[in-house]
């Protein structure tokens, strides 16, 4: 028996050996190609935005660009380039939204990983990954149609475009991002750890904020950084919800403008194809990404960084 | 069995001095029984565990003695199907009345594992863990409960100089010893081990051995172990567990020397188990 199977497989090795060649050799190869198509992407877009900014400061200068304190790019005798205005207004949204966010998404986290029976679990989760699923411009008109009504109720003075409202409702998008996230890191916490905290009387709380929470700590932090960068290019909420109006203010109040906000205004038809307009929403594009370029490589420091291994 | 005799009388030596000291109970336990659903762990279980001595628990794997151990602190409730009845008096008091808060319970009865399980943080974070959630906040008295507690669990020279390591660092055997280092900086009453040195080799468990014998002196040890050898060496008194009953619970001298039961026999001479 032992040897007619070692023969069986010796024949169908001999068969098979001419094609499963080819195979090793191809299949690499094609793998390769899938993955220099999204690094030549990647690049592609990169190259675009550097070289129309290059175009954009041919025509406005850098000093302007970083001292001014206004954004009036429409204003034809004399439009005004300073990125301030956009770049307070896109902080504002991301100040609020996190405001939201982290104590939400962070105590759902707690409580599904060290609270919630396997039941509630199973119920729970799905639902906060539909709350994940639902298109940004669902949760613009929840914004500007739900929320600043609601808000206008407390506070009677707020306009109809505000910071507020979309940073309040992007904060509440990236709640399952923060809790789902959080919730993996705490999970993979070893059991063991929290048996020797309770062994030592502390209460399921402590064992939770004391124990769990900084062993998942970078795992938490990576989250909220990643959520940050996810709330500095939403761009559907802010639209809707936000306004138009670029302001160097803090006041949450105030209509504002975001700088994703600003690309969709001028994409949309503001402007002609090659006015200096039309080069400074790569401009702002360009700024964008490096926040969220650096965001993301914060976030990869701060994991490696503040790891604690178990 | 005569190397077991051996190794028992070297240990026994210091006995009779002990004997003139009134033994106080720890642990009554009356009529408990468990189960995990349906199928029951532990069955009738009916018996008195003394004050600082080293009770063993011992029995082939399933019968019982990991789930006993855990429900003298009643972390067997970890288990969401676990149900139980009866009582475990813990100093006079039955640990499963509603009032009784778990916490307490275990800030007075430690518990060391089979798996040694230090906290991700530094040596010198692990051991100052438990005095910090009871409210001991000094810094020079938390300095001081590491210094003794390493040393209680002769641990102390070997770390001293790299107190702000990562416990990680450790070898498996130190890290067990961090680990009792750890119950021991809340100075419990009981100290509950369950097979902690199942994960270490020959000498780090000759080392936590050595420790148990310094410890009763002051702490009421209770450890379940799958080696015989271990009780015998280290233990006054032994449980033989057996599909969750306790075949034979007696003077651990008595019980290995000359077994009541003829199981416990079979199981101490190594015809099954």
């Amino acid at each position: 028996m032992q040897g007619s199977i070692r023969q069986m497989i010796k024949d169908k090795k001999e068969k098979q050996q001419s094609r499963s060649k080819i195979v090793e050799k191809i299949v690499p190869g094609i793998l390769l190609i899938c993955a220099i198509i999204s690094v030549l992407t990647t690049l592609g877009i990169v190259f675009t935005l550097i070289v129309e900014t290059i175009t954009f400061f041919s025509q406005v200068s850098v000093i302007e660009y970083f001292t001014s304190k206004d954004w009036y790019p429409f204003f034809e005798s004399d439009p005004d380039y300073g990125i301030w205005p956009l770049i307070s207004g896109t902080l504002l949204i991301t100040g609020i939204a996190m405001l939201v966010a982290v104590p939400f998404g962070l105590g759902a986290a707690i409580y599904l990983s060290e609270y919630a029976t396997d039941r509630v679990r199973r119920i729970i989760k799905p639902i906060l990954e539909v709350l994940a699923g639902i298109p940004t411009i669902v949760y613009g008109f929840f914004a500007l149609t739900f929320v600043t009504p609601v808000l206008q109720n407390v506070i009677p003075s707020l306009p109809v475009f505000n910071a507020l409202s979309p940073g309040i409702v992007v904060g509440i998008m990236i709640i399952p991002m923060i809790a789902s996230l959080s919730e993996d890191a705490m999970s993979s916490v070893p059991n063991a750890i929290r048996e020797g905290a309770l062994g030592l009387g502390a209460t399921r709380f402590e064992v939770a904020v004391k124990v769990v929470l900084p062993a998942a700590l970078s795992g938490i932090i990576a989250s909220v950084v990643l959520a940050i960068s996810r709330a500095i290019g939403e761009t559907m909420i802010v639209t809707v919800a936000g306004g138009a109006t670029p302001k160097l203010t803090l006041d949450v109040t105030e209509s504002i403008q975001t700088m994703t906000s600003y690309i969709v205004q001028v994409s949309l038809g503001d402007a002609g194809f090659g006015t200096t307009i039309y080069y400074s929403i790569y401009a702002v594009g360009m700024t964008l990404f490096l926040f969220t370029l650096i965001m993301n490589l914060v976030a990869q420091y701060i994991s490696r960084r503040f790891r604690e291994e178990y | 069995m005569k190397t077991i005799m051996d190794e028992k009388k070297v240990v026994k030596a210091p006995r009779p001095e002990e004997k003139k000291k009134e033994v106080n109970t720890v642990y009554s336990i009356e009529n408990f029984n468990l189960w995990y659903g349906k199928d029951q762990a532990l069955k009738d279980i009916k018996f008195d565990i003394p004050e600082k001595q080293v009770t063993a628990i011992i029995g082939p794997s399933g019968c019982g003695k990991s789930t006993f151990i855990k429900a003298l602190n009643r972390m067997v409730e970890m288990v969401p199907i676990v149900r139980m009845s009866g009582d475990i008096n813990y100093r006079g008091k039955n640990i499963f009345e509603n009032k009784y808060k778990v916490e307490d319970l275990r800030t007075k009865v430690g518990m060391v594992f089979q798996k040694p399980n230090p906290f991700p943080k530094s040596i010198y974070e692990n051991v100052v863990y438990g005095p910090k959630i009871h409210g001991i906040k000094n810094k020079k008295i938390l300095d001081e409960i590491v210094e003794k507690s390493l040393k209680g669990a002769a641990l102390w020279e070997e770390v001293k100089d790299r107190l702000n390591e990562n416990a990680y660092g450790l070898s498996g055997g130190q890290q067990q010893r961090l680990c009792i280092a750890r119950c021991l900086a809340i100075e419990p009453d009981v100290i509950l081990m369950d097979e902690p040195t199942s994960a270490l080799d020959p000498i780090s468990t000759l080392k936590v051995e050595e420790l148990v014998q310094e410890l009763k002196k002051e702490f009421s040890i209770i450890i379940v172990t799958h080696n015989m050898q271990q009780a015998a060496r280290i233990s006054d008194k032994t449980a033989f567990f057996l599909n969750g009953e306790v075949v034979e619970y007696s003077d651990t001298n008595q019980l290995f020397s000359n077994p009541s039961d003829k199981r416990t026999e079979d199981y101490i001479t190594g015809r099954f188990g």
